[in-house]
């Protein structure tokens, strides 16, 4: 993991040097500067210095927690990265509970009833959401639910109207601490639509491989003991034949971490969702390239926490490798 | 692979001659038809996406109007079925009055094209990558396995956006991205699918033989590593799509006024409220698209992955 996260940093680094243009310009924002002001900022970022030592300088302020300052905000990226991802946390958090507390349950009723009506229903549905464009989806759930229907907002993360300051950063939790009448139920309606849209992919996946899995164990010998020793096809399916179906799907949900992200660029631009997906697209725009590198960086360093810890939890529910 | 596999195709050549290769493939082909078409999804997949190849090809035909004529009168006209329709602009207009179906046909040539170029792209360049990794192993393999996780630490679409800041906005530069993103899951496959295969007898054999390494790798180990690749290029030819539109809905993919179905979506955005068929129809087209190949790739998985078959 450590000589990922190095070749991840040397691709950051890297980043802002294979930018077309003056990295200096890039980085100071500024146009037409004089030149005793362009050695000076040349001596502030540190490129009159050989490029070892340059990454050598970028590691040591990584490592001190600092990853560069906002061309455009002039705040540490860091402090901008903290206050946002609460925002999205909160958002994939949602989704991927709806996703297996609704893509478990369907993809073991498929299981199930194989070859049934209620199947091919499913498993074409888990297709269509597996295809689906999401930045499309997103756009069509707002022309019906937000402009024919008008029951949800269409984009942010709470109505204007209520102000709090914020405790956890989580919109649901901090409404409820608040007190104010109707501002859990506003920063419940605007989290809704965007809660589907990232949702879709992720809820396709888990069910299709809810399913295969789930296929696979009720063939299994102790599948067939248990439904012979008379026990309820509840008590089969729901303790026999899930818990161990459940190991892989287990995988695909950790999988699904970087399928979150990667959604929640779109899924936040098209709900003007203030988390780091919109944050890293709007610095891309605005050319805000210290937030890209590192936003970039620290993405990527949560993805890969992620990833440990599922291959920790997977020793923990998997007894065949736990030693 | 199949019961009429013969390891080595070139072993027949030598003894009885090029008939023997084209009855075995043709047996080959039927077997694998034979399995796919069990596979109902699979068919009706095949079927939608060689209509969209149709309609990619004979675009300038069928397109009632040109993609880029700009209609003046009659902008963001609804379709024909709604009041307000004109039955020369079936799916209506844009909000330049450009003619919805005709930039979709047109849309389906850009579509295809980037799923081609990027699949073509990530399949070469990851199979040439993973048999070197996989055939060679040692320190070669190390690194370019850490790359790869490298590259597999970054969500996918948020790497390509970047590595389109780098290079400038733009179809090609969209393309050479999203290829370089795909990149790992080819080298992964071909590497693991080459290890396994590699201390099989019919390599050693080829080897005692006096077969060199090059021959070794493409020729004896490769076309015996082709099945999960098949399948794989099917499943990424659908992501490319998909990737290509988003970046092109970000604004960083194929530029306006280029009649491409994610960038149709973004130049359609602002009007989402009042106009839903130019937001709804290039979509819908997409979805199509990227749904009949994954229907496709279910079918050429069961058919051509044995451990999978009849599950």
């Amino acid at each position: 993991m450590i000589p990922t996260f190095i070749g991840v940093s040397i691709v950051a680094f890297s980043f802002i040097r294979l930018l077309p243009g003056d990295p200096i310009m890039l980085l100071a924002g500024e146009r037409g500067m004089s030149e005793e002001r362009y050695q000076q900022l040349q001596a502030l970022y540190g490129f009159d210095q050989p490029l070892f030592v340059q990454y050598f300088n970028y590691m040591t302020d990584l490592l001190q927690g600092d990853f560069g300052t906002s061309i455009v905000t002039k705040r540490p990226v860091l402090q901008e990265f903290l206050t946002l991802f609460p925002a999205t946390i909160e958002l994939s958090l949602c989704a991927i509970i709806v996703a297996i507390a609704v893509g478990v349950p369907l993809g073991v009723i498929a299981a199930v009833r194989r070859g049934s009506w209620l199947d091919q229903t499913v498993m074409g549905a888990a297709l269509v959401g597996y295809s689906m464009p999401i930045f499309w989806w997103g756009l069509l759930l707002i022309i019906f639910f937000s402009g024919i229907l008008g029951w949800t907002p269409v984009s942010g993360r709470i109505s204007l109207l209520y102000f709090f300051p914020p405790v956890t950063g989580f919109m649901l939790i901090d409404s409820l601490l608040s007190g104010q009448a109707g501002a859990f139920k506003s920063a419940l309606s605007h989290l809704i639509l965007p809660t589907i849209v990232l949702a879709t992919i992720p809820l396709a996946v888990i069910a299709r491989q809810t399913r295969s899995a789930m296929l696979e164990v009720l063939g299994e010998d102790y599948v067939r003991t248990a439904r012979s020793k008379g026990l309820p096809p509840r008590r089969v399916i729901g303790l026999h034949a899930l818990r161990n179906a459940l190991i892989p799907v287990v995988t695909t949900i950790g999988l699904q971490v970087g399928v979150l992200l990667a959604g929640a660029i779109l899924t936040e631009t098209i709900f003007s969702w203030p988390g780091i997906g919109k944050w890293m697209v709007d610095s891309v725009f605005k050319r805000d390239y210290a937030v890209v590198q590192g936003g970039l960086l620290l993405i990527a360093a949560i993805i890969m926490i992620v990833n440990l810890i599922v291959d920790v939890l997977y020793g923990l529910i998997n007894p065949r490798i736990r030693h | 692979m199949t019961s009429t596999n013969t390891k080595d195709p070139n072993a027949a050549v030598g003894l009885e001659g090029g008939t023997v290769i084209a009855v075995t493939r043709r047996a080959r082909l039927a077997e694998f038809w034979y399995y796919f078409s069990q596979n109902r999804g699979a068919v009706i997949g095949l079927y939608v996406f060689l209509a969209i190849v149709a309609i990619a090809l004979l675009a300038p035909l069928i397109a009632p109007h040109s993609p880029s004529l700009q209609n003046r009168g009659f902008f963001l006209l609804p379709p024909v079925w709604q009041e307000g329709g004109n039955w020369s602009f079936l799916l209506g207009t844009d909000a330049v009055g450009r003619d919805v179906l005709s930039r979709l046909i047109y849309g389906a040539r850009f579509s295809l094209f980037i799923g081609v170029v990027v699949v073509s792209v990530a399949v070469s360049v990851g199979i040439l990558v993973g048999l070197i990794a996989g055939y060679f192993r040692g320190a070669v393999d190390t690194v370019i396995m850490r790359v790869m996780d490298i590259i597999l630490a970054f969500p996918s679409l948020l790497l390509a956006l970047v590595l389109v800041a780098i290079l400038g906005p733009g179809l090609v530069n969209a393309m050479i991205a999203i290829a370089l993103v795909q990149q790992p899951h080819y080298v992964r496959l071909t590497r693991a699918a080459v290890m396994s295969e590699k201390g099989r007898d019919y390599v050693t054999a080829a080897r005692v033989a006096g077969a060199g390494n090059i021959r070794l790798m493409f020729k004896t180990i490769l076309p015996n590593c082709t099945a999960p690749l098949i399948v794989q290029a099917a499943l990424s030819f659908s992501t490319a799509i998909l990737d290509a539109a988003a970046l092109g809905f970000l604004g960083m993919g194929a530029q306006p006024p280029t009649p491409e179905w994610g960038t149709m979506l973004a130049e359609a955005r602002e009007f989402i409220l009042r106009a839903w068929w130019v937001v709804t129809f290039p979509g819908l087209a997409i979805l199509i698209t990227v749904l009949a190949i994954n229907l496709m790739g279910d079918g050429l998985r069961d058919a051509l992955d044995p451990k999978l078959k009849r599950s």
